[in-house]
């Protein structure tokens, strides 16, 4: 694997789990800043983002608790958004080999820009490779960040909207599903996962139309099949 | 406790379970086909699920804003085959000078 192919590989990888790493340090900060505007301490801040460690699902239980939810209602928020981790979890399961206590560690990293990574690359080890680069790298930014936002930083004013920096998130999901819509199966699977999620948007709780999406893996049965190659 | 640690660490071991499920229960074993196939097209379905509602959703409502230009121009910068960073840097300007139009 010493080869020199390899080693560009892996710096592309490593460039990738740095950049989308860095693109959500101003999400860590403005969740951090939610915190306190809940009220919550930066002990607790930090709790949700180590512990817990799923994005969304933060946002959603401190969401609920600022707006004076119920302590069950913010749980049944978190939980419902950090669904897709099982579905994760299954994609992700093959290249995270080796002991139980490395398995057990590992698993904390299952995020959606993880998994982005991992998958989007094409040999397992390099699968592998992408899975941690993403996680460790989310990992140290965004408790980082959280800790800015919570400890330091007094308002969050229009930090995120102001740069466009809520459109790095959409844009780095793009970037690594991309190569994947050259195959013609894949992007059926693809338009389909995008309709489904987007038609529960209105009806569903957050964090559903996300899980629904994966239903759309069904459409491969209908879809133009690729003449030689895996089913 | 305080009413934060308490969801803090009762959604947190709920949440860890569901990521661990998969990595531990699977291990080593060779997955059935059925299941390969299935985590071999599941990313493509999530991928764009998550392009799609971050991109349109604002809590249950759907709307096509100044993210959409970002995105827009992410997949221009992509068809011209630039970089990772490249695509994200481009959606962010692209999004912001939208919005400061608008």
């Amino acid at each position: 694997m010493a080869s020199p192919e390899a080693a560009v590989v892996r710096r592309a990888i490593r460039r990738q789990g740095l950049a989308i790493g860095v693109s959500v340090i101003p999400f860590g900060v403005a969740f951090g800043i939610a915190c306190s505007e809940a009220n919550l301490s930066t002990g607790e801040a930090m709790g949700f983002s180590v512990l817990m460690f799923t994005g969304g699902s933060h946002f959603a239980a401190v969401g609920v608790l600022g707006d004076g939810g119920s302590v069950g209602a913010a749980i049944i928020a978190a939980v419902l958004l950090a669904m897709r981790s099982l579905a994760y979890g299954v994609v992700m399961a093959p290249i995270l080999t080796g002991s139980r206590w490395f398995r057990a560690l590992a698993s904390q990293l299952m995020i959606d820009e993880s998994m982005a990574i991992g998958s989007a690359q094409v040999e397992p080890a390099d699968q592998r490779y992408g899975y941690f680069s993403g996680g460790i790298s989310i990992f140290a930014l965004w408790n980082a960040s959280t800790f800015v936002g919570a400890a330091l930083v007094s308002s969050a004013g229009d930090l995120v909207t102001t740069w466009g920096l809520d459109a790095t998130i959409p844009a780095a999901f793009l970037a690594l599903l991309w190569p994947r819509l050259a195959d013609p199966t894949q992007r059926a699977v693809a338009i389909g996962g995008a309709v489904i999620a987007m038609g529960l948007v209105p009806i569903a709780t957050a964090g559903l139309p996300i899980i629904a999406a994966a239903a759309a893996v069904a459409l491969a049965r209908i879809a133009p099949r690729r003449p030689v190659g895996r089913s | 406790m305080s009413r934060g640690w308490i969801v803090i660490l009762v959604a947190s071991t709920i949440i860890y379970c569901l990521k661990a499920a998969a990595p531990m229960l699977l291990g080593d074993r060779r997955l059935p086909a059925w299941l390969t196939t299935l985590t071999t097209l599941m990313p493509a379905a999530l991928l764009a699920a998550l392009v799609a509602v971050s991109t349109l959703a604002t809590g249950k409502h759907l709307q096509l804003d100044a993210r959409a230009v970002g995105l827009g121009a992410a997949a221009i910068a992509l068809w011209r085959k630039q970089g990772f960073i490249v695509v994200v840097i481009v959606a962010a300007l692209a999004t912001a000078t939208a919005r400061a139009r608008s």
